[in-house]
């Protein structure tokens, strides 16, 4: 296997995690200071997208395009937060996980009465089309390159905004000890309905920038939900940093197992077997990961809560 | 919301009294993917199926149409009821193949006849074939192998082939490998509804492969094509139908356009049923028609065809006539093998644009009358 293989596949995996990282990052911050399990958080990431595809459509703009799937998973998160998820913090999860289960089935079958049953097209904009030359003479997507760049962006934005402003002070008080901080006169209801909305922007970004090379379509957030949770399990719960490492571990482990492990299996297998076997192992590994990280650290790699 | 949907789609005609010609009415029951991911297959099907019967004017036939939500389990009880509630005579509308297994051997058994408009898995072609079981469609492996047959006279010696690791997949790399006769540069199997392959087409890339055969159904070959397109890669690409159909063409846009594919159907098949078909199915939907709709299209008329010379209540004279089948398929030449399978033409096509709208033409044909392997392990 070559150096430029290996380099490429690298530069997907980081690709593939920092755009995990969009996801778990909304999702930690909602379970992190509001304990709340949120499912339907997939759906925010398909109303991204399908915004996004929309407003694409008929301006031709991908700028428009990402701030109307930034505005319009917001307002959605926003809307579903007061009128729903509002009732759900005092109960328990289970209520919680039937609640945003059904969210998830209402905004499923609503954008399909909206858009109707077949994918729409949402593309990468001219300017970011098409491989670009890297050093060493690697060939790689101009767009994915881009991906990267806005993951580790908002990576930091994020990381300044916990740790620098009022609101990131006011977020992690309310992570610590949410009795106390409403004591002191801070509108509990308020930061919710902006952390909420602020996930739920992160999930439509995330819709957005994906829909531009995947399919965009009803139930595309689902398989995303699903590594978004595994990425904050591991990361631990309510920790963005943890987020970030958590998404950057599954995307580096998910690409180079499907790189490497087929290639191992063939050593001592027949082909055509060893890519069934390799495969199929591969895509456990991030599971297989998750499962380690717990056994030495229960709480996930940067999990503060027991 | 399901119940409604099936009542507003029903076709009233309760005309059970016997009619003039001396045959009996016929209840059909469709069950199809109306919600969720895999819609569009379903609502094709459908669409075709019930512009077949609504042209014939048939009113002697009651359709009952329900939603299997792409779920084997939902899909079982609906069959249930409509056998034994319903009491229906023919069932029909399964997309996909594993909900087709765990339908269509416990329908025939209970004596129903099961017209498939689309799923064809080995196991119902070979050995687990039944004599009331017919697939208007194709069975699996077929229009993989036409991609095969396709490679060998386009040249390629040194494909990489990849689908996603499912029976349908494996089936998929099987069909082709069995015609096509040159060297594999690699064969990868993805996850099933993967949606990034960005590493997959590194692979490709290194591989120094000088084709590509992929099975990538809905938003998985979607995602497939554009990433490809936008990789710089540019071997020449060869698939099945299913990632180039017309209700996903759209999504994909020009990272499609000039991709060979191969299919039993296209609307630009010179026939004069083929000609009507596509012109009252846009202006009944407004839409063109997919090789979905094509595949529902004649399965009604397979069965209006039936109807017309047998009675469904004579199980052996109906399953005969079904057998013979004699309607005028939009395929134009259609028969049926012993193990109640097609035996047809498949076509290569190629991805164009016309006007605003992408779709396909046909460019050559892969396998003339055609049929499947598994018909020798069929006895009935």
């Amino acid at each position: 296997m070559s150096l430029i293989l290996l380099i490429e596949q690298v530069l997907n995996g980081l690709q593939f995690g920092v755009t995990l990282f969009l996801m778990a990052a909304g999702l930690t911050l909602v379970f992190g200071v509001m304990g709340l399990i949120n499912l339907a958080h997939g759906s925010l990431f398909m109303v991204g997208a399908f915004a996004a595809a929309a407003v694409a459509g008929a301006t031709g703009s991908f700028v428009l395009a990402l701030g109307a799937a930034l505005a319009a998973a917001a307002a959605a998160g926003a809307l579903v937060e007061v009128l729903v998820i509002r009732r759900l913090y005092a109960r328990d999860h289970l209520d919680q996980v039937l609640a945003t289960f059904a969210l998830i089935l209402i905004f499923s079958e609503g954008t399909r009465w909206v858009f109707g049953s077949f994918p729409l097209y949402l593309n990468i904009p001219a300017a970011l089309s098409g491989p670009i030359s890297l050093p060493g003479g690697i060939e790689y997507s101009t767009y994915r390159l881009f991906l990267i760049g806005v993951g580790i962006a908002v990576a930091i934005g994020l990381g300044l905004l916990i740790t620098r402003s009022r609101l990131g002070i006011q977020i992690r008080a309310g992570e610590s000890d949410r009795e106390m901080i409403a004591a002191l006169g801070i509108d509990i209801s308020r930061l919710y309905t902006i952390v909420f909305a602020l996930g739920a922007a992160l999930a439509g970004l995330a819709g957005a920038l994906v829909g531009a090379i995947q399919s965009v379509q009803v139930g595309m957030g689902e398989p995303v939900l699903i590594l978004a949770f595994v990425v904050i399990v591991i990361g631990g719960i309510g920790s963005i940093k943890g987020a970030l490492v958590g998404a950057v571990l599954v995307g580096l482990t998910d690409t180079l197992g499907k790189l490497l492990l087929p290639g191992m299996f063939a050593l001592f297998m027949p082909a055509s077997s060893a890519a069934t076997v390799g495969s199929a192992l591969a895509s456990m590994a991030i599971y297989i990961l998750m499962a380690a990280v717990l056994i030495w650290r229960p709480t996930g790699l940067f999990g503060v809560r027991a | 919301m399901f119940k409604h949907l099936a009542l507003a789609a029903t076709v009233a005609a309760f005309g059970t009294a016997a009619v003039a010609d001396g045959h009996g009415a016929v209840k059909v029951g469709m069950i199809t993917t109306l919600s969720g991911g895999g819609a569009g297959l379903g609502i094709d099907v459908r669409d075709g199926f019930m512009l077949a019967i609504n042209q014939s004017g048939n009113t002697n036939i009651e359709v009952i149409i329900e939603d299997d939500q792409r779920k084997p389990e939902i899909a079982v009880q609906l069959a249930d009821k409509m056998i034994q509630s319903e009491k229906v005579d023919v069932m029909t509308g399964i997309i996909w193949s594993n909900l087709a297994m765990a339908v269509v051997p416990a329908a025939t058994a209970q004596g129903k006849f099961y017209l498939s408009p689309n799923a064809g898995p080995s196991a119902l072609a070979g050995r687990g074939c039944h004599p009331n079981y017919f697939n208007v469609a194709w069975q699996n492996d077929n229009l993989h192998e036409a991609a095969g047959a396709y490679a060998n006279s386009a040249g390629y010696t040194n494909s990489f082939i990849l689908a996603p690791n499912y029976p349908a997949g494996q089936d998929a790399l099987t069909g082709y490998k069995r015609q096509y006769g040159g060297e594999l540069a690699g064969e990868v199997f993805t996850k099933l509804g993967q949606t990034d392959y960005a590493a997959e087409i590194a692979q490709i890339r290194a591989s120094g492969a000088d084709s590509v055969f992929f099975f990538l159904p809905g938003g998985m070959g979607i995602s497939f094509l554009k990433q490809y397109a936008d990789s710089g890669v540019d071997l020449p690409v060869v698939g099945p139908a299913f990632s180039f159909d017309q209700g996903i063409l759209q999504a994909v846009g020009a990272a499609a356009l000039g991709v060979v594919n191969t299919s039993q159907w296209n609307k630009d098949i010179d026939n004069a049923t083929n000609a009507a078909f596509v012109e009252s199915f846009q202006a009944e939907y407004g839409r063109l028609p997919s090789l979905y709709a094509s595949q529902g299209f004649d399965t009604a008329n397979l069965l209006l065809s039936a109807m017309a010379s047998a009675d469904v209540n004579d199980t052996d004279a109906f399953r005969a006539a079904l057998k013979a089948a004699d309607f005028a398929s939009t395929r134009g030449d259609f028969a049926f093998a012993d193990n109640h399978h097609p035996i047809q033409d498949i076509y290569v096509r190629e991805v164009i644009q016309e006007g605003d709208v992408f779709t396909n033409r046909i460019i050559g044909t892969a396998l003339t009358d055609h049929s499947d392997v598994y018909g020798a392990d069929c006895k009935m």
